[in-house]
C-alpha cells in the first residue's frame, strides 16, 4: 500500500466574484521513502496541492472533494486534534523563504526545541540534544553556537539548512518541500538540493518537491507530476518525461529551455499564457495554446474544445490528451510501436 | 606563458570594425555604500577617547568592462557580487565612488542632469520586476507617452500616438490595449511593455537587469525571443545582468563573470562554457541544474560568500578556493590574458591550474 493517496481532489477558493477551483480531480500516489516531483508554472495549482496535504488550506479555500490517506487514515476528515500527531510530525514541510519560516525573535534553539515539545513529552535538555544532533546532520559548522543564535545572524543558505533540520525533527515519513531553493543562489541551491537528497536516502524519507525548475527536479526525483491549470496533465518516472515527454504542455516547457535551443537562435515558445483558473478554457485546458490540436481543416480539433481529456497510459506515463490517446489507440500492437509514435509526435514539433 | 595587462584588450573579431568597436567602458569603477550613518552616529567613545569610525560596503571594487557595439554581454554572479550596482551606474541612477565610464568616447559618469539627458534616449534599462517598473496609476498609454513627450518636445500628438501604436505591436501587445492598466495584464505582458518602453525613444544601448528572472519558463522564452528580435531590428547592444547561466549560453556574445564586486573572467560565451578558467566560474558552471544525468559533479566550495564590509585580503575568492596560496591570501590578481578567456587568478597565471 502506498504510504500516500491523495485521489480525486478538489479544492475551491470561494471568492465574491464566485468559485475559483484552483485543484481538479488530483490523484496521486507516494510510496515510502519515494521522491516525487511537482511541475508546473505559477497558477498551475502545485503549491495548492502540497497545502492541502498537510491540511493548511484556509478560508475561503474548501476541500470540495476527494481523499488524501496516509498510512491508511483519512486527512480531509480529521479532527484538529488528531491532524495534529500527523502534520509536523509525520508530515513536515519545507517552505520557499527561508527568513518567512523562521521567527525572528526566537533563537534556533529555542524554535527547535519548541517544535518538539509540541509533539513529544521530553525533557528541555533531551531536545535540546536531539536539536543539535539534527544541526549536525545538515553540515551546520559549530552547532553549539547556533542553537542560541538569531535567523537574522545567518545566511540565506544557512537559515534554508536550519529549516531542514527542523523538517527532520521528529523522524517524519513525508517531506514536503515547497520551491526550497528558488530564493537561493546557484551554488547554495546545488548545495542544499545535495543535502536533501542524501537525508531523504539515508533516512528513508519520501520528499514531495514542488519546483517550476525542471533542472532540479530531473536531478532529483524519481517520479514527476506535471500540473496545468489546476490538473494533473502527465505523470510518469522522471527520466521519462524529461526525455520523452508525451503531453504537448510538457514537450513544449522542456523544448522553451534555453539549453534546448541552438545558441543564438530563436527559443521554442509557448504562446499565449496560463489561463486564470477562476476562468478556464473549457475541454482541455491547454487546447488554446497547443500547437497539434488542430485538424485536417486547420481548425482546433473538437473534442480538445469541448472534451476534458480523461488519462491515457503510454510508455509508463500516464497523459492526459485527445492526441495521445488517439496515437496510443492507434497503435498495431502493444510492444514495439511505443518509440515509433512518440517521434512522429515528435516530428509534428 | 600570460602576461599582465594594464587595460584588457579583447582580440578582434574579424567580422566588421563597426561590430568590434567599443560602446561603453568602464575602468576601475568602484562603489562604496556608507554603512555608519550620518555624521553624530560614527562617533564612538573608545579608551576615554572620541573617536569617528566609517564603515563601508564595497560593493564594486575596480571593474573594467568594455562592451562592444552589437553584442550582448552579459553580466553573471551570485547575489551580492554587484551585477546590478554595476547596472545602476552605467545608467546613471548611482554615481561611482572611483573610476570611469565612458559612453562612445565620452565620459558620463560625471555629467550634471542637463548634460545627460541626450545619453538617457540612448540608453534604456529594463528592471527585473515587471510589477513594481510599471507605475500603477498611470494607464499603458501614459506609461509609453511619458518618456516620448520627455525626449521628443517637439513631436506632434499624432506623431507621439502612431510611435506608441507601433512599439506596442512590435512587442506583441494589441495597440488597442492602451488604455488599460498595468494590473490588467500577465506578468509576461507587463515585461513587453516595460521593454516597449525603453524601445519607444530608439535607443541604441539597453541595460537589461534581471529581466526574465521573475517570468514562469513558457514566458521567458517568449521575453528572450522578443528581446532577440529587437536586436536584430534595431541593432541594438545589451548589458544583460543575469543569475541565470542556461540563459546567458543561450543568449550572450561575451560573459563577464563577477564575485564580491571584482571581476574574475572574461570570455565569449562559448569559450566559457566549453573551458571555465577561474575555480569560480568552473563551480559556478557545475552547480546549474541539468536535464541530463550525466551532469558534471557538483564542485563544492567551502564556506560562504563574505561580507562585503570587510573585504578579504588579496584575492576576493582565496577563502573559498580550492588553489589558493600564499600569494593568493595578499596580493590582489589582475586580469590576464589565458588562451582566448580573462582571468583573474593566480593559479591560472602560474599554471597551477
Amino acid at each position: 500500500m502506498a504510504l500516500l493517496e491523495v485521489s480525486n481532489l478538489d479544492v475551491r477558493f470561494a471568492l465574491r466574484q464566485g468559485e475559483v477551483k484552483a485543484l481538479r480531480d488530483v490523484s496521486f500516489t507516494l510510496d515510502r521513502g519515494e521522491r516525487l516531483g511537482i511541475v508546473g508554472e505559477s497558477g498551475a495549482g502545485k503549491s495548492v496541492a502540497a497545502f492541502t496535504i498537510l491540511n493548511l488550506i484556509a478560508k475561503p479555500g474548501y476541500i470540495a472533494d476527494g481523499s488524501i490517506r496516509f498510512d491508511g487514515r483519512e486527512l480531509t476528515t480529521m479532527k484538529p486534534r488528531q491532524l495534529q500527531q500527523i502534520r509536523g510530525n509525520k508530515i513536515s514541510m519545507i517552505f520557499q523563504d527561508p527568513m518567512m519560516t523562521l521567527n525572528p525573535v526566537l533563537t534556533i534553539g529555542e524554535q527547535m526545541i519548541e517544535c518538539l515539545k509540541a509533539h513529544r513529552r521530553i525533557r528541555s535538555r533531551d531536545a535540546r540534544e536531539i536539536a543539535l544532533n539534527k544541526l549536525r546532520q545538515v553540515y551546520i559548522p559549530s552547532p553549539e553556537r547556533r542553537l542560541d543564535q538569531y535567523p537574522h545572524e545567518l545566511s540565506g543558505g544557512m537559515r534554508q539548512r536550519i529549516i531542514i533540520a527542523i523538517a527532520l525533527l521528529l523522524d517524519p515519513d513525508v517531506i514536503v518541500a515547497d520551491e526550497p531553493t528558488t530564493a537561493l543562489d546557484v551554488t547554495i541551491q546545488a548545495e542544499i538540493m545535495e543535502l536533501l537528497l542524501e537525508l531523504c536516502e539515508k533516512h528513508n524519507v519520501a520528499l514531495i518537491l514542488i519546483t517550476h525548475d525542471l533542472g532540479v527536479v530531473s536531478q532529483v526525483t524519481q517520479r514527476t507530476l506535471v500540473m496545468y491549470a489546476g490538473r494533473v496533465i502527465e505523470q510518469g518516472p522522471t527520466r521519462e518525461i524529461i526525455n520523452d515527454a508525451q503531453h504537448p504542455y510538457t514537450q513544449g516547457l522542456i523544448n522553451a529551455l534555453p539549453q534546448m535551443a541552438t545558441p543564438g537562435q530563436r527559443l521554442n515558445q509557448i504562446p499565449g499564457s496560463m489561463p486564470s483558473l477562476a476562468n478556464t478554457p473549457p475541454g482541455c485546458a491547454f487546447h488554446p495554446r497547443c500547437s497539434f490540436s488542430d485538424d485536417a481543416n486547420g481548425e482546433r480539433r473538437r473534442d480538445c474544445r469541448e472534451v476534458i481529456p480523461t488519462f491515457v497510459r503510454s510508455g509508463n506515463c500516464d497523459v492526459a490528451c485527445h492526441m495521445v490517446r488517439e496515437l496510443v489507440e492507434s497503435r498495431p500492437s502493444e510492444s514495439d510501436a511505443s518509440d515509433d509514435n512518440s517521434h512522429k509526435h515528435r516530428e509534428a514539433l | 606563458m600570460s602576461e599582465v595587462l594594464q587595460q584588457p584588450q579583447y582580440h578582434q573579431d574579424g567580422d566588421s570594425a563597426q561590430a568590434g568597436e567599443t560602446l561603453l567602458q568602464i575602468r576601475g569603477l568602484e562603489k562604496h555604500f556608507p554603512l555608519s550613518g550620518d555624521f553624530l552616529e560614527q562617533l564612538r567613545f573608545e579608551g576615554g577617547r572620541l573617536k569617528r569610525r566609517q564603515e563601508f560596503v564595497h560593493a564594486i571594487n575596480g571593474v573594467d568592462i568594455d562592451v562592444k557595439r552589437g553584442e550582448t554581454l552579459c553580466v553573471v554572479g551570485e547575489s551580492g557580487c554587484g551585477k546590478s550596482t554595476v547596472a545602476r551606474m552605467v545608467m546613471g541612477l548611482l554615481s561611482p565612488s572611483a573610476g570611469e565610464i565612458r559612453y562612445d568616447g565620452q565620459r558620463i559618469d560625471d555629467l550634471n542632469p542637463r548634460q545627460l539627458l541626450p545619453y538617457r534616449r540612448r540608453m534604456q534599462m529594463i528592471f527585473q520586476n515587471p510589477y513594481a517598473s510599471l507605475n500603477p496609476r498611470m494607464s499603458i498609454q501614459q506609461t509609453l507617452e511619458e518618456p516620448l513627450r520627455f525626449h521628443h518636445p517637439d513631436w506632434s500628438r499624432q506623431q507621439i500616438l502612431d510611435k506608441i501604436g507601433e512599439v506596442m505591436a512590435s512587442v506583441g501587445i494589441d495597440p488597442e490595449w492602451g488604455k488599460r492598466f498595468g494590473h490588467e495584464f500577465s506578468g509576461g505582458q507587463r515585461q513587453r511593455i516595460a521593454i516597449a518602453r525603453a524601445l519607444a525613444v530608439e535607443p541604441e544601448f539597453i541595460v537589461a537587469d534581471e529581466p526574465i528572472s521573475a517570468l514562469d519558463v513558457s514566458i521567458q522564452a517568449q521575453v528572450l525571443n522578443l528581446l532577440m528580435d529587437a536586436q536584430e531590428a534595431h541593432h541594438l547592444t545589451y548589458l544583460f545582468i543575469t543569475h541565470d547561466l542556461a540563459v546567458v549560453e543561450h543568449f550572450g556574445t561575451r560573459v563577464v563573470v563577477m564575485y564580491l564586486g571584482r571581476v574574475c573572467e572574461v570570455a565569449e560565451t562559448r569559450t566559457l562554457f566549453d573551458r571555465p578558467r577561474h575555480p569560480y566560474t568552473q563551480a559556478l558552471m557545475s552547480a546549474i541544474p541539468r536535464l541530463e544525468d550525466d551532469g558534471p559533479d557538483h564542485i563544492k566550495l567551502p564556506g560562504e560568500v563574505p561580507t562585503p564590509v570587510n573585504l578579504p585580503s588579496g584575492c576576493v575568492f582565496h577563502g573559498r578556493c580550492p588553489h589558493a596560496n600564499d600569494r593568493c591570501r595578499h596580493e590582489i590578481p589582475q586580469l590576464i590574458e589565458a588562451q582566448g578567456s580573462q582571468v583573474a587568478c593566480h593559479a591560472v597565471e602560474e599554471g597551477r591550474i
